[in-house]
C-alpha cells in the first residue's frame, strides 16, 4: 500500500483528471465537495453551480487492463438552485457544502447533499427496461383509430439502453437559521445530524417536517458570542456519539444517551496554547476547519490552518500526533490575513486502514503523512504531470536561506490555486483531489 | 355489426391500460386504483400471464403509485383465479418489498401477509415460504427487514422441518450486521414470539431477546421493550422472574434515555403484563426512579402514566404504595423545573383522587393542585382546570373554588391568544360544576369580555360559549343576563363589536326559544339594518336568514320582509347579495 511500503513511500501516479482546462474559470464550476461512496465504486464532487457529479469506477475489463479503476462520469444532475429568503432579504446560494453518502440498501444509490440552508436526498437509480404498446396509439405517439377496438393490449417490457436517474426523495428544510457546514449520517443509519455556525440538529431520514435541536450554543446576547461551530460528524459505529469542532480550535464530543439536549459535552479536547508562539493571527488559525473520525472509531483528526492533529479519544487534554501542512506560511500570515486566505477552510481525510492522511495546501499542493513512519510528502495537482501512469514528483518548499535546485520559493506560491477538498477511496489506493474547477484521480503506482 | 357492443365497452378500458404509463403521475394513479376493473377485463388468465409481469417490473414508479400497487395486490386473489393461482401475486409483491421507501415496502408485506392465509399449505411451502427465504437472505437490507414482518404468518402453517429453517432464519436477522434488519427483527419478535412453541419461545425467543435488549444500537434496545410486553404475557409467571425480568430492569436503568424514556412509555403495559407480585416488588421502585430520572423526557412519559400506574396496583396494597412511594414523587414533580414534565403531571393528577379517595384528597392532592393552579406555565393550570371533573366527584369542587377563581381570571387575561382561547372551551364544563350562582357572581363578566376581545378567534369562541352556557342554564337565565349585554353592544361605536351582537344573536336564537328572539333580538337586528357600516349590514341580511326559523310567520312578514327588500337594493353589493339570498332562503319572495 502507498505510503506504508518501507522503501517506496508515498509513491502515487497520475490517473485521471475531469474539467475544462480553460484558464479562466467559471465561478459555477468550482468543485465544493469531493465524497466516495462506502464501497468507493462511486464518486461524488459537488459545485458551486449547484450541481453533483457521480462518477463510476469501470470494471475490469481484459482488453482494456489499463482502463481498470477508471472513473466514468455516471450521472450529473442540479441539486441545489439559487434562491432568495424574501424575508431576510437573502440570496441563498446554490452550492452544494457538502455530500454524504447513504449506506446502500438497494440497487440504488443514495446521498444527501446540502448548500447553506436546505439538504436533499437523492435517489439514483438505473432502468434498462422500457413498456411498450398502447391501444389507442402506436408508439409513435400517433392516436390509433379508436374503433373497433377488438382486443386490449397490455404493455410489455423490453429491454433499453441503461438509463440513469437522479431524484429528490426528500427534502429538508426550514430549520437552520445560519449556514450549514455538515451533515454526517449516524451509524444507525435511520438519523443524521446538521450543524450550521449555532446549532446542531438531529433528523430522521425519512422524517422532512421536522428535527431535534440537539446543540445550541446561540448566547441569549449575540454580542456576547465568541465562537461558532465549524463542523460536526457522528461517530463511525457508536450512535450515541458525535463531536463537533469551533473556531477555538476545541472538539466537544457528545452522548446522545446522556440526555435529550447535548447541551453539556462529555469530552473536551483542546490542546494549551504555547505562550511563545502567541500572535495576532493565533486564534484566527487555530480554528477548526474539519473533524474525521478515523475509520476504526479509535481516533478522530482536525485540521487548523497551518496542522493536522490526531486524537485518541480517550486522550482530551493534547493530540497524539500532530503534522505541519505548510508551517512556511507562518511567516506570511499578515498577507493571506490581507487577502482572505487566512480563512480557508481545508478539509481532511484518512486512508482505509487510518494508516495515512491527507490534506490540501496552497499552489495545488496536497500533503500527506504516514502515521507510522512519521514520513510526509508534498505533491502537486496539475496538467504537467498528467501523463497515464506518470509517476508524481514530490515537492518542496524553500523555507528561507537559499534555494535549491527542485524547490519553489515561498513568495512565489499562488494563492488562487488551493486544495480544500480531498477524499480518498474506503479501501483502494486513490485519491480524489479538486482543484479548482478540475478533480484529479490518483493511484498508488501497483495498480 | 357484430361485436361492437364489446368495441364500446372496450374503450374506457384500455384507456386506463393506456394511462398505466401516462405522464401524468394523478392518471397513472388512477389508473393503478381501478386495476381490477383492468384485471377483470382482460380475465384471469391474461392477468397471470400478461398483466402481473408489467406490474412486477413497474417498481420505478413514484412512491404514492406503488403504494397504491402494493394495496391493490393483496385483493387480487380471485382476479388470478381464486387461491389455486395466487401464488402469482408473489412476484409483483417481492419486487415492492424490496424498494427503498417504507411506507411502500410496509404496504407491500400487509398485502403479502393477507394473502398468505389464501395459500394452501402445500403452496405456502413451495411458492410463499421461498419467497420469505429469499427476503431474509437477500443482499440489500430493505428485503431482509420485510422478511421479518413475513415469519409469523407462514410459521403456523408449516411442516416441523420448514419451522426450524424459519427460526434460523429470524435467528440471523436478529444478529444482522446492518441496524435497520435488527430493529425489524426486534420490532417483529413479540408477534413471532406469539405464534411459536412455548418450549422455542423459552428457548430461542428468549437468548434473542436478551441480546437484542443488549445490543449497541440504542434504537435497537429501545425496541426490545415492546417486545418485553408480548413475552411477558406468553410466559408462565414463574419464569418471569428468570427470563425476563433481569433485562426488564436492565433496560429501566439504561444508560441510554431513550430506552428508559420506553419502558416509561409502554409501563401500563408491562405492569399489566408481568402481574401483581413482579410489580409490587420490582415495577414500583423501577417507577419512581423513572418519575426521578435524570432526563426530563423520561420524567414527563412516566408522569403521563401515574394514574394508569395507581389504578393497576394490586388493590390489597395499592393505597400504601401510592402514598408511602408514589406520591412523595409526585410531590417533588410538582415542583419540577421542566414545564412539559409539570404539565404531563397536570393532566393525570387529578385522577389520583378516585383512587385515593376523599381524605386522602383533602390531605395530601388537594395542596398539589392548589399548587398547580398557580404554577408560571398556564399548560399546567389549564391541564388542572381541564380535569375538575375527576375531583368535583370525590371532594366537591367547593375546596378548590378559592384558589380556582384567581387561576382562571389569570388564563383568562393571559396575553397569548391561545390560552385564552383554551380556557374559554372550559368554561361550560367549570359552568356545570361552579353552578350558576357562582357563575354570575365570578365568571359572568369574563364571559362578556371575550366578546369585545381584539382578536377575532377569541370573540367567536366567546358567542359559541354563550350558546353552550344557554343550553346549560336555560332560556330565562339567558333573557336576565346575558341578551341585554349583548344587545346593548349594537349601540357600540366600534363596528366591530356591533358585529359581535349580530354573531351572538345567531347563535342564541336557538337556544333561547321564539318569545325572546321576536321581542328582544329581531327589533334590534331590525334596526341594525341602517348601519352606516355595510359589512354590518349585510351580516344583518345573514342573521335574518339564521333566526327565520325561529320566527313566526307574522313577525317574518310584518317586520323582516320589508327590511330584507330594503337590503336588497342596497347600493353596497355584497349586502345586496345577501339580502336576496336570505329572501330566497326564507321563502318570502
Amino acid at each position: 500500500m502507498a505510503g506504508v511500503g518501507g522503501g517506496n513511500d508515498f509513491q502515487w501516479c497520475f490517473s485521471q483528471v475531469k474539467g475544462a482546462i480553460d484558464e479562466d474559470v467559471a465561478e459555477a464550476d468550482i468543485i465544493s465537495t469531493v465524497e466516495f461512496n462506502y464501497s468507493g465504486d462511486l464518486l461524488a464532487t459537488g459545485d458551486k453551480g449547484g450541481r453533483v457529479v457521480i462518477f463510476q469506477r469501470e470494471q475490469e475489463c481484459k482488453n482494456r487492463p489499463h482502463s481498470r479503476g477508471e472513473y466514468n462520469v455516471y450521472s450529473t444532475f442540479q441539486s441545489h438552485e439559487p434562491e432568495f429568503d424574501y424575508l431576510k432579504s437573502l440570496e441563498i446560494e446554490e452550492k452544494i457544502n457538502k455530500i454524504r453518502w447513504l449506506p446502500q440498501q438497494n440497487a440504488a444509490h443514495f446521498l444527501l447533499s446540502t448548500n447553506d440552508k436546505t439538504i436533499k436526498l437523492w435517489k439514483i437509480g438505473e432502468r434498462d427496461k422500457r413498456a411498450e404498446g398502447y391501444n389507442l396509439k402506436d408508439e409513435g405517439g400517433m392516436p390509433r383509430d379508436p374503433f373497433p377496438i377488438t382486443s386490449l393490449r397490455v404493455p410489455v417490457l423490453k429491454p433499453m439502453d441503461l438509463m440513469v436517474e437522479a431524484s429528490p426523495r426528500r427534502i429538508f428544510a426550514n430549520a437552520h437559521t445560519y449556514h450549514i457546514n455538515s451533515i454526517s449520517v449516524n451509524s444507525d443509519f435511520e438519523t443524521y445530524l446538521s450543524a450550521d455556525d449555532l446549532r446542531i440538529n438531529l433528523w430522521h431520514l425519512e422524517i422532512t417536517d421536522r428535527s431535534f435541536n440537539i446543540v445550541d450554543i446561540k448566547p441569549a446576547n449575540m454580542e456576547e458570542l465568541t465562537e461558532v461551530i465549524t463542523a460536526a460528524e457522528c461517530h463511525p459505529n457508536q450512535c450515541n456519539v458525535f463531536v463537533y469542532s469551533s473556531s477555538k480550535g476545541t472538539i466537544r464530543l457528545c452522548d446522545m444517551r446522556a440526555a435529550a439536549l447535548c447541551d453539556r459535552h462529555t469530552k473536551f479536547f483542546e490542546e494549551p496554547e504555547d505562550p511563545s508562539s502567541r500572535s495576532f493571527f493565533s486564534e484566527i488559525i487555530s480554528s477548526i476547519s474539519d473533524v474525521k473520525f478515523s475509520h476504526s472509531g479509535r481516533y478522530m483528526m482536525t485540521r487548523d490552518y497551518l496542522s493536522v492533529k490526531v486524537w485518541d479519544l480517550n486522550m482530551e487534554n493534547r493530540p497524539v500526533e500532530t503534522y505541519q501542512v505548510h508551517e512556511y506560511l507562518r511567516s506570511k500570515l499578515c498577507s493571506l490575513y490581507e487577502n482572505d486566505c487566512i480563512f480557508d477552510k481545508f478539509e481532511c481525510c484518512w486512508n482505509g486502514t487510518d494508516s495515512a492522511i491527507m490534506t490540501g495546501s496552497y499552489n495545488n499542493f496536497f500533503r500527506m503523512f504516514d502515521r507510522s513512519s512519521r514520513k510526509d510528502v508534498t505533491l502537486e495537482a496539475c496538467r504537467e504531470s498528467s501523463k497515464p501512469r506518470a509517476l508524481l514528483k514530490p515537492r518542496k518548499v524553500c523555507t528561507g536561506g537559499k534555494r535549491k535546485k527542485d524547490e519553489i520559493s515561498v513568495d512565489s506560491l499562488d494563492f488562487n490555486r488551493k486544495i480544500l477538498h480531498t477524499a480518498w477511496h474506503p479501501n483502494d489506493d486513490i485519491i480524489a483531489v479538486a482543484a479548482t474547477n478540475n478533480l484529479y484521480i490518483f493511484q498508488d503506482k501497483f495498480n | 355489426m357484430a361485436g361492437a357492443d364489446g368495441d364500446d365497452s372496450l374503450y374506457p378500458i384500455a384507456v386506463l391500460i393506456d394511462e398505466l404509463r401516462n405522464e401524468d403521475v394523478q392518471l397513472r394513479l388512477n389508473s393503478i386504483k381501478k386495476l381490477s376493473t383492468i384485471a377483470l377485463a382482460l380475465g384471469v388468465e391474461r392477468t397471470r400471464t400478461e398483466l402481473l409481469p408489467f406490474l412486477t417490473d413497474t417498481i420505478y414508479d413514484e412512491d404514492e403509485v406503488l403504494l397504491a400497487l402494493a394495496e391493490q395486490l393483496g385483493n387480487f386473489t380471485m382476479l388470478v383465479g381464486g387461491p389455486e393461482y395466487v401464488h402469482c401475486l408473489l412476484p409483483p409483491l417481492e419486487s415492492l418489498a424490496t424498494v427503498e421507501e417504507t411506507v411502500v415496502r410496509d404496504k407491500a408485506v400487509e398485502s403479502l401477509r393477507k394473502i398468505s392465509q389464501e395459500h394452501s399449505p402445500v403452496d405456502l411451502e413451495v411458492h410463499f415460504e421461498p419467497l420469505v427465504k429469499r427476503l431474509a437472505s437477500g443482499d440489500w437490507f430493505t428485503s431482509r427487514t420485510s422478511a421479518c414482518g413475513l415469519f409469523s404468518v407462514c410459521y403456523p402453517r408449516v411442516s416441523s422441518t420448514v419451522k426450524a429453517e424459519i427460526r434460523q432464519h429470524f435467528r440471523t436477522l436478529c444478529s444482522d450486521d446492518t441496524p435497520m434488519v435488527r430493529r425489524a427483527a426486534a420490532s417483529k419478535l413479540g408477534e413471532f414470539a406469539k405464534v411459536l412453541e412455548l418450549d422455542y419461545v423459552k428457548s430461542d425467543i428468549i437468548s434473542l431477546f436478551t441480546a437484542l435488549a443488549s445490543d449497541e444500537q440504542d434504537s435497537v434496545r429501545l425496541l426490545a421493550v415492546e417486545a418485553c410486553v408480548s413475552i411477558a404475557t406468553l410466559l408462565p409467571q414463574e419464569d418471569l422472574e428468570t427470563l425476563v425480568m433481569p433485562t426488564l430492569r436492565q433496560a429501566a436503568e439504561d444508560k441510554s434515555w431513550r430506552v428508559r424514556y420506553m419502558v416509561a412509555d409502554k409501563f401500563s403495559e408491562l405492569q399489566k403484563a408481568v402481574g401483581p407480585e413482579i410489580t409490587k416488588n420490582d415495577l414500583v421502585p423501577a417507577f419512581q426512579n423513572l418519575l426521578k430520572d435524570c432526563e426530563a423526557e423520561v420524567r414527563a412519559a412516566a408522569a403521563n402514566k401515574v394514574k394508569e400506574f395507581c389504578e393497576n396496583l394490586p388493590e390489597d396494597s395499592r393505597e400504601n404504595v401510592i402514598m408511602s412511594h408514589i406520591l412523595p414523587c409526585v410531590k417533588e414533580l410538582v415542583s419540577d423545573t421542566n414545564q412539559h414534565v409539570k404539565s404531563a403531571l397536570a393532566s393525570v393528577i387529578m385522577g389520583l383522587s378516585t383512587i385515593l379517595g376523599k381524605d386522602n384528597t383533602v390531605e395530601h392532592l388537594l395542596p398539589l393542585f392548589l399548587a398547580q393552579l398557580k404554577d408560571e406555565c398556564p399548560e399546567v393550570r389549564l391541564n388542572i382546570i381541564s380535569n375538575l371533573d375527576c375531583v368535583n366527584e370525590v371532594i366537591g369542587i367547593r375546596q378548590l373554588s378559592q384558589s380556582l377563581l384567581p387561576a382562571i381570571v389569570e388564563l383568562a387575561e393571559d396575553a397569548k391568544w391561545r390560552v385564552r382561547l383554551a380556557i374559554i372551551e372550559y368554561m361550560p364544563l367549570l359552568a356545570g360544576q361552579l353552578g350558576v350562582e357562582f357563575f354570575d357572581e365570578k365568571l359572568n363578566t369574563l364571559c362578556m369580555a371575550w366578546l369585545v376581545d381584539h382578536v377575532y378567534a377569541i370573540r367567536e369562541a366567546a358567542t359559541c360559549n354563550l350558546m353552550k352556557l344557554v343550553e346549560k342554564f336555560g332560556a330565562d337565565w339567558a333573557q336576565n343576563t346575558i341578551v341585554p349585554k349583548v344587545l346593548g353592544m349594537a349601540n357600540d361605536p366600534n363596528y366591530l363589536h356591533r358585529m359581535t351582537t349580530l354573531f351572538c344573536v345567531n347563535s342564541l336564537s336557538e337556544a333561547c326559544g321564539q318569545e325572546i328572539t321576536t321581542k328582544q333580538m329581531l327589533p334590534v337586528v331590525l334596526k341594525m339594518s341602517s348601519d352606516p357600516v355595510a359589512n354590518v349590514r349585510f351580516n344583518v341580511a345573514k342573521s335574518l336568514q339564521k333566526i327565520g326559523p325561529v320566527l313566526d310567520s307574522s313577525a317574518l312578514q310584518g317586520e323582516v320582509k320589508p327590511i330584507l327588500e330594503k337590503l336588497a337594493s342596497d347600493q353596497d353589493m355584497d349586502v345586496k347579495y345577501f339580502a336576496q339570498e336570505a329572501i330566497s332562503v326564507l321563502a318570502l319572495a
